[in-house]
């Protein structure tokens, strides 16, 4: 899972897995992250945002 | 009692029926939970596998309700990437059955391994060549996804929603749900691709195997295809149950219609690539090992041909046909039998897949080997599907998950 | 040297086994046992979920008297060295945890019990049936701890585990030469449980990438076709699947060669 693992090999396996899978970890967690920290923002200005 | 946590403008039956119903279901349950202790305390000795079966109901049934949960990634494809705005109605409803789906999956992997606790090298050491590592990654990521579009439904519960953070997360997380629902389809066309891969890999093992593109046999495209066609086929007929159980109309006819539709020509193409793929294996790929395609089918009590034929034609073709002719498909009898045949149908194709590849002898001086499940497997079997009818239940009751229930069942007064 | 030609100094253990020499007595299904320290069940009439690492099958040609034969047939893990021998066989490649493994250096297919987590993908990969899992802890009769080899580990319940071709014993074996000062072994320096224990003396071992061993000789592997027998008398199990085991057949006997394959009708009708 990480470099640090003796598995580990940088050959083109490894890159695309980890590529494709990093990269939807990120997406998702830079999404929640987002979300949680502009609810934060937006409860602290009082703001009420309009439901959807 | 419990009114003020019952959405506003809905009406929901009284409180000493749901717990009542919640109790029922819930005593089947602690039998599931039962049998699990069993399993977990004692090992797999308590199932009826052994070492020609390793793989058998369990896997089965993760098979089974992972293509059955691919409702959630497909329909979220269509709302949310597709832009089919009518299918905001049905969703909520798709997500849920997702979540279950996947939770059970996840559940009954932690079961069907030997050693539960090292369940976690799957990740840390990684054959990434192992379809079943491919499978474990994409399969936990998306039942992240899963639970990030969960959330917001939660936090619409009239208690909930009135905590401005609350309020306000909800509200930020639906405004990117595209972006969600985009990553669990491209996790979701990995994983259950991998599932399909799962026996399409195995070049050993005949009845299985299948040629491929780069790394990918053509179960993998076929397993994703089918679960693209069959999920939103669970998905609507759990809808329809769900309605039959609550005596209400809670999704009107033309979303399902646009679903189902959807499903159905997807379910057409499916047919025509699964046909083709069978073809092809019957005729070069399996005689290229020294089989005959009788020879799957022959020689045993239980595996006949009739098996290939159910899973094609009375369960492939026949739905098929129904949803992608409006009027049959308009027809609530003709759409309720295809949405039944086209989920037996993928079951039945997860089954094949993978306990029938494991009855066929291989070695010409071996005989079949047949199976069948222990009480303690049945039972963790059935587990799953008590936790789902619950976490509906709850859900149902005090979340707005039908956006049109209130206009299809306007409260008198 | 002579032996590494071609190899890179890798070797290829495998096995022959002579058909026309197995009483079928098991001998090496005990020896294998008892060296490999082999779990067994107080109760061991259902053969599907005991474990015999090596396990010998009875075949008969169907036929009857007169003409009646039979023929037993030892059979261990074959090791297989997968498509084009790139040590992708069938069950390396589908463990999602690197717990089996194939060395280049030996050509022999490990099995780390501490890393399996028992999801038994292996198993349904292999057409061989050669892996087992422990459905149960292994329980040994009162005092009988004490007579367990040492040199190799007891299996916990909810692994899968399979035959090793004797690893430790190759382990041991490198020790004693490096100790000695040497790099290569003497072909007599490693041999199998089950090779040694047989009376009949029908099992050969030995590395078939040297052309001065028993082994090599017997079944004159062909390096262009995966170590594909030239010797016409011997034959691998499911040839046809290309999963390129190391453990070669030799039998004289024509039904015997052809037992161990599949065939279609029309195949069989031209046979």
């Amino acid at each position: 899972m990480l470099p640090f693992s003796f598995e580990w090999v940088w050959d083109m396996g490894h890159l695309l897995f980890h590529g494709g899978l990093w990269f939807a970890l990120n997406v998702i967690g830079i999404g929640v992250t987002y979300c949680v920290v502009k609810a934060v923002y937006d409860t602290m200005k009082g703001n009420s945002t309009n439901h959807h | 009692m419990d009114s003020a946590l019952i959405p506003q403008g809905v009406n929901r039956c009284p409180l000493w029926k749901f717990a009542l119903g919640i109790a029922i279901v819930g005593a089947v349950l602690m039998w599931g939970v039962y049998a699990m202790m069993l399993v977990w305390i004692k090992g797999l000795n308590q199932t009826n596998m052994n070492d020609a079966y390793g793989f058998a109901l369990w896997i089965w049934a993760d098979l089974s309700v992972i293509a059955l949960g691919g409702g959630a990634f497909f329909t979220g494809f269509l709302r949310y990437v597709i832009g089919i705005n009518d299918l905001k109605n049905i969703i909520n409803y798709a997500v849920i059955i997702g979540f279950i789906c996947y939770s059970s999956a996840q559940l009954i992997l932690g079961l069907d391994v030997g050693q539960p606790l090292r369940g976690w090298f799957i990740f840390w050491h990684a054959n990434v060549h192992s379809m079943l590592t491919e499978v474990a990654f994409c399969l936990t990521a998306y039942f992240g996804v899963l639970c990030v579009e969960y959330v917001p439904l939660l936090l619409e519960n009239r208690q909930l929603d009135r905590v401005p953070f609350f309020h306000n997360l909800s509200h930020n997380l639906h405004e990117i749900m595209a972006v969600f629902a985009a990553t669990g389809a491209f996790l979701s066309f990995f994983h259950q691709g991998s599932l399909g891969g799962v026996s399409g890999v195995l070049f050993a093992r005949p009845f299985g195997f299948r040629e491929g593109v780069f790394v990918w046999p053509w179960t993998f495209f076929l397993y994703t295809w089918s679960a693209a066609a069959c999920g939103p086929c669970f998905t609507i007929l759990i809808t329809k149950i769900t309605e039959k159980v609550t005596k209400k109309k809670l999704v009107k006819d033309n979303v399902i219609q646009i679903l189902a539709k959807i499903a159905g020509w997807m379910l057409a193409t499916y047919m025509v690539a699964k046909i083709i793929d069978t073809i092809y294996w019957a005729t070069v790929t399996a005689p290229s090992k020294g089989f005959d395609l009788m020879t799957f089918y022959s020689n045993n009590p239980l595996y006949g041909i009739w098996i290939l034929i159910l899973e094609l034609v009375v369960c492939g073709i026949v739905p098929a046909a129904i949803l992608i002719t409006p009027k049959w498909r308009g027809n609530p009898r003709g759409l309720t039998l295809a949405m039944i045949l086209a989920v037996i149908g993928v079951c039945l194709n997860r089954w094949v897949m993978i306990l029938q590849v494991l009855a066929i002898p291989v070695l010409p001086f071996e005989n079949w080997a047949l199976y069948m499940p222990s009480w303690q497997e049945i039972a963790t079997t059935i587990l799953p599907v008590c936790y789902g009818i619950i976490l509906i239940m709850i859900s149902y009751r005090y979340l707005p998950v039908f956006p049109q229930e209130k206009e299809l069942n306007p409260i008198a007064g | 040297m002579k032996q590494t030609q071609g190899n890179n100094g890798n070797k290829k253990f495998g096995m022959v086994i002579n058909l026309d020499l197995c009483t079928g007595c098991g001998s090496c299904m005990v020896a294998c046992m008892a060296e490999n320290n082999v779990p067994f069940k107080e109760d061991e009439t259902d053969k599907l979920d005991s474990i015999t690492w090596m396990r010998v099958y009875k075949l008969k040609n169907g036929k009857s008297w007169p003409n009646a034969d039979i023929c037993y047939l030892p059979r261990p893990c074959m090791h297989c060295g997968g498509h084009g021998d790139h040590g992708h066989s069938p069950c390396v490649s589908v463990c999602p945890a690197v717990a089996t493994d194939y060395s280049m250096a030996t050509g022999i297919v490990s099995q780390i019990y501490t890393r399996c987590f028992g999801c038994r993908y292996c198993m349904a990969a292999c057409p061989y049936h050669v892996r087992y899992f422990n459905w149960w802890d292994p329980v040994w009769p009162e005092g009988m701890e004490r007579f367990l080899n040492p040199d190799v580990s007891v299996r916990m319940r909810g692994v899968v585990e399979k035959c090793s071709f004797c690893f430790h014993r190759y382990q041991l074996a490198m020790n004693k030469a490096f100790l000695e000062g040497r790099r290569v072994l003497e072909e007599d320096e490693y041999q199998s449980a089950c090779t040694q224990a047989c009376p009949a003396g029908a099992i050969t071992f030995g590395d078939l990438n040297n052309p001065e061993h028993a082994v090599h000789q017997l079944v004159q592997p062909d390096p262009k076709h995966a170590g594909r027998p030239r010797n016409p008398k011997a034959f691998r199990l499911l040839e046809r699947l290309e999963t390129n085991p190391k453990v070669y057949y030799v039998s004289s006997r024509k039904w015997v060669r052809q037992s161990g394959d599949n065939y279609l009708k029309k195949e069989k009708q031209k046979i």
